[in-house]
């Protein structure tokens, strides 16, 4: 077991990436959700909504592409592996 | 796939200074844009005019509807700002370029030039004491939440552009290596959208920021 510390970043990389992606895709299903409400609701309104749909998407995407990044500095990155 | 998608891709080096693949990209986007626009004014057509100004002003109006006032004076960087990511992020198509913005460079400079120019315009709309002094708003107690909000920002602005552009490259690898002919298409095609929305998200968020430093003063 002296490659321990591999096989630990791999699990973290992927435990990072599974639970950033599962958690970002949630949450973006609901302002989705919520936006296409207030369109069908309001449909004058629809540039408005989308673009700070977009906006908001990009803020929760953000968390997705950090765990990716984190799970790639732990890939590539490995400040214990040298 | 042994090569960090986090490393920089270093072409050749004049003197001490390595030139990475990222550099040589920018460049070559610059000068065929700048290219492109001389060639216009040269040209002197009527129609290409029309074009590029039904371009100019309709970035100008888009401007107008998230800054909710004249928008000409974000025109000139926000503008530039756009066309350069849009032609950075499309580079993605053209054979044998990757596109710059993958790199954590080139996104780090835009974040960095985005960063500067929201207290460069905050302190021309405000005046200097008047700019600082709306970090202590509401409540002195915030300062250090307030400048962290700006730093933490720009970052995330930074890892948002790079980790979408970064991904993408590398899930169309990773296809490439598993099947290689006509099934990474689907792929390419949705990376074009991809770098257009990362664009367009990267231009309105810095609409966003110079907005919220330049106030409601002179609405």
């Amino acid at each position: 077991m002296n490659n321990l510390i591999e096989i630990v970043s791999i699990g973290g990389a992927v435990v990072a990436v599974s639970f950033g992606a599962v958690m970002p895709a949630f949450s973006e299903g609901r302002a989705i959700a919520a936006a296409m409400e207030a369109i069908a609701r309001q449909p004058e309104a629809a540039g408005t909504l989308s673009r700070t749909l977009f906006v908001g998407l990009a803020m929760i995407e953000t968390m997705a592409i950090y765990c990716l990044v984190l799970a790639l500095l732990l890939l590539y990155a490995n400040p214990f592996t040298g | 796939m042994d090569t960090s998608p986090l490393a920089p891709d270093i072409l050749f080096a004049i003197g001490p200074v390595p030139i990475s693949r990222a550099v040589v990209t920018t460049w070559a986007i610059m000068a065929a844009m700048t290219a492109f626009l001389l060639a216009a004014f040269r040209l002197n057509a009527p129609g290409l005019q029309a074009g590029l100004e039904i371009v100019v002003t309709a970035i100008a109006e888009q401007l107008r509807q998230v800054v909710g006032r004249d928008p000409w004076p974000f025109v000139p960087l926000l503008g530039s700002l756009f066309l350069f990511l849009v032609c950075a992020n499309l580079t993605a198509v053209v054979p044998g370029a990757a596109p710059p913005t993958g790199h954590i460079e080139t996104p780090a400079a835009l974040a960095l030039i985005v960063f500067l120019s929201v207290h460069v315009y905050g302190v021309r709309a405000r005046g200097a004491g008047r700019y600082l002094k709306h970090y202590l708003e509401p409540n002195p107690m915030l300062l250090p939440l307030n400048v962290l909000s700006e730093l933490t920002r720009t970052f995330s602005l930074m890892i948002r552009l790079f980790g979408n552009m970064m991904s993408h490259e590398f899930v169309i690898a990773i296809v490439v290596l598993l099947a290689g002919l006509l099934v990474p298409i689907p792929f390419l095609l949705l990376g074009i959208l991809i770098g257009l929305i990362q664009a367009y998200i990267f231009t309105v968020l810095a609409t966003v920021y110079i907005v919220a430093a330049v106030g409601a003063v002179e609405a």
